[in-house]
């Protein structure tokens, strides 16, 4: 082929394409219009806008809520961090939300396996679509069963009150990510697991429960912060010895007009941006890993 | 060579000493899913110590059925399975100290190659420093070494189904169980694979059950094979027992081909009729489910069977029908004739050499086949 001696003729230069169709050329054969480009970017500023306010509010001078912010200073921080109402209510949301989120996380996972055994019966869907209620119920409904009952059992005004209603609340989330986790779970795992000699609760603690751990974690995290920012049952079940950081807020708003909720807003919203982008690069670090089925499949695919 | 894994230090987790493998026992075992027939209709059969038993037959047979129930998978209806006289019917999976080899490998992707072959050590609780022997030694019974710190996904498919049959004789299990293990690999590839698996089961000497609809893979790796049919076991015996001397049509279908007559109620003691003609029958070529009256058939592999221009070239003494040629398939070391057969126009077989080329298409022939090279089955 390299033989070949080409008659030397004048091949005209092709003309230098138009910037527009250079353009048009990167874009792939399928683009996405410029209109849905468009659109989507003015949802997510709708989206986002609100929440990313109140943090340049946050570091207002003035004492009342002002906007645009006037000055510059960290005295909402400081009051924040000097004011014990603001502070116990902060810790008392932690300790809430990992009490509740440990046992959403249990109950949730174990009945997403429990239901994922059962699955294609139709008593298990009726099961599925019975621990999903608590996402589907509007809150106050929840909130007004559980102030009643809750007066009944002395629980009103508890940490045992606050962490039960809420651990219910957050269990649906968890019995949803662990169940699609469960969805790429080859079954045949666990009887090459038992014909190796390990038993049922072996089998799950060294097979199961790493190839599902992701959608626990998951789970986990939304759990936390369903029962972290959970307002609607806080307020029917509050008492003046225990509140939650999101009651506190109410009240600094409604009774006291008091500008401090910027400053706990705006640490709300980095604090659960930061554990979702946590989240999101453990992930991604582990799905890049040369061991990670997925990835490394479609290499040896191709070199084939 | 001796394998590797040394034996004498090892037992099962009952203690008793694991030595060439268990015998199977499969008494009357039936499993009924609440279909219509069950999955498996009361089978007998007992697998010797060491032996390499094949359970063959087409998909939904029972097969895999039979074996997830030697393997504790499933839960028998009725019936006893014994492993060395021991009753296992309801013993736990866990509890059997079997070693299964799946189709899709099933090796844990969370897990390297030496972590998925050290597992079944683990739950045993071996000591750290034998399962590192034992890992490297059964490595290199499979040709693996080096290959420990890969995770599966990193690994191909036949690498992979290596690594399952490592780990599934690491733990020196009573039996080895494996369920279609080449059904995922390629042509040349299984061939490899059947070699090694013939291979380690010489070396290692265990019990071996191999489920496969491949009668060709059945036919080069068994000691025995088991033909399943429709929950039930239609015949036992070695792979040149089952070819040359099958006692049903099924099995006469399913291993090789061959070209088939339907005899109808007729007394096959004497001389046969079929159409209009007439064929000697040698009797030890009746099978002992023929010779108890009902619908009976005679089956002539292809390589049996010679082809003639007319009646007068039939040597002496062979049975011989008309023909018609309707099809030529080249096979590389011979070709087959597609025949159109008797006035019914039946499909028949014969094997000519590759350099015959005097044969055309819709050709009259003569087919002919000695009669002690055919054969009389329950139809």
């Amino acid at each position: 082929m390299t033989t070949l001696v080409e008659p030397s003729i004048e091949v005209p230069a092709p003309a230098k394409p138009s910037l527009l169709a250079r353009w048009r050329n990167r874009r792939s054969a399928d683009p996405t219009p410029v209109w849905l480009t468009v659109v989507g970017t003015f949802v997510a500023l709708y989206l986002v806008l609100p929440t990313l306010i109140v943090i340049p509010m946050s570091f207002s001078e003035a004492t009342t809520f002002v906007f645009p912010p006037r000055g510059h200073s960290l005295w909402l921080y400081r009051n924040f961090f000097t004011n014990d109402r603001w502070l116990d209510s902060l810790r008392n949301s932690f300790i809430v939300a990992a009490c509740a989120a440990s046992i959403a996380t249990i109950v949730g996972t174990s009945a997403a396996l429990g239901l994922h055994q059962l699955r294609g019966r139709r008593s298990a869907r009726f099961m599925q679509s019975a621990l999903m209620f608590p996402i589907l119920v509007p809150s106050i409904v929840i909130a007004t069963a559980v102030y009643i009952s809750f007066l009944r059992w002395h629980l009103v005004g508890t940490l045992a009150g606050y962490v039960l209603a809420h651990a219910a609340l957050a269990t649906p989330f968890v019995l949803a990510t662990v169940t699609s986790a469960l969805g790429t779970f080859d079954p045949t795992y666990l009887r090459a697991s038992a014909s190796l000699g390990a038993s049922p609760w072996r089998s799950f603690l060294t097979v199961t429960l790493p190839l599902i751990s992701r959608g626990v974690a998951t789970g986990a995290v939304l759990a936390f912060v369903t029962s972290f920012d959970e307002v609607v049952i806080a307020l029917f079940i509050r008492s003046p010895r225990f509140q939650t950081l999101p009651v506190q807020m109410y009240n600094s708003v409604v009774v006291e007009i008091d500008p401090t909720i910027a400053a706990s807003s705006s640490l709300i919203v980095v604090t659960v941006s930061l554990i979702f982008l946590v989240a999101l690069l453990v992930n991604s670090r582990r799905t890049s890993r040369p061991g990670s089925a997925n990835n490394r499949r479609s290499v040896v695919r191709r070199t084939r | 060579m001796t394998i590797g894994i040394s034996r004498s230090s090892s037992t099962g987790p009952a203690g008793e000493p694991t030595g060439k493998g268990a015998q199977i026992r499969l008494e009357s075992i039936t499993k009924d899913f609440g279909l219509a027939h069950p999955a498996v209709d009361n089978v007998t059969l007992t697998i010797e110590p060491g032996e390499f038993m094949t359970f063959l037959g087409p998909s939904g047979s029972g097969k895999t059925t039979t074996l997830n129930l030697i393997a504790g998978f499933e839960s028998l209806t009725s019936g006893t399975i014994r492993l060395d006289s021991q009753d296992v019917s309801t013993l736990p999976a866990h509890k059997r100290n079997l070693g299964m080899v799946f189709q899709n490998y099933a090796l844990f992707p969370h897990m390297t190659v030496a972590g998925n072959i050290a597992y079944p050590l683990r739950e045993r609780r071996v000591p750290k420093p034998e399962i590192e022997r034992r890992v490297a030694e059964v490595l290199e019974l499979v040709q693996l070494q080096g290959r420990d710190k890969h995770y599966p996904s990193q690994l191909s498919g036949g690498q992979q189904q290596r690594v399952a049959l490592a780990r599934a004789i690491v733990f020196n299990p009573r039996a080895l169980l494996l369920d279609e293990p080449l059904g995922a690999l390629d042509r040349n590839l299984r061939a490899a694979l059947q070699l090694e698996i013939r291979r380690i089961h010489r070396e290692v000497g265990t019990t071996l059950v191999f489920v496969t609809h491949d009668q060709e893979e059945a036919m080069n790796l068994s000691d025995r094979i088991a033909l399943f049919h429709d929950g039930r076991i239609e015949q036992v015996g070695s792979p040149e027992n089952l070819y040359a001397e099958p006692e049903t049509l099924f099995t006469a279908r399913f291993l090789g081909d061959s070209t088939v007559f339907a005899l109808g109620d007729q007394p096959v003691t004497g001389p046969v009729t079929w159409e209009d003609e007439r064929w000697a029958v040698d009797s030890g070529t009746v099978a002992q489910r023929a010779r108890s009256g009902g619908p009976t058939a005679l089956v002539v592999r292809p390589e049996s069977v010679g082809i003639v221009r007319d009646r007068a070239q039939v040597p002496s003494g062979a049975n011989s029908v008309r023909a018609r040629v309707r099809d030529i398939e080249y096979m590389g070391a011979y070709r087959t004739l597609l025949l159109a057969v008797g006035q019914e126009g039946i499909t028949g077989r014969a094997r000519i050499p590759a350099a015959d080329k005097n044969y055309a298409l819709g050709d009259e022939v003569v087919a002919w086949w000695h009669p002690d090279a055919q054969r009389i089955v329950a139809a």
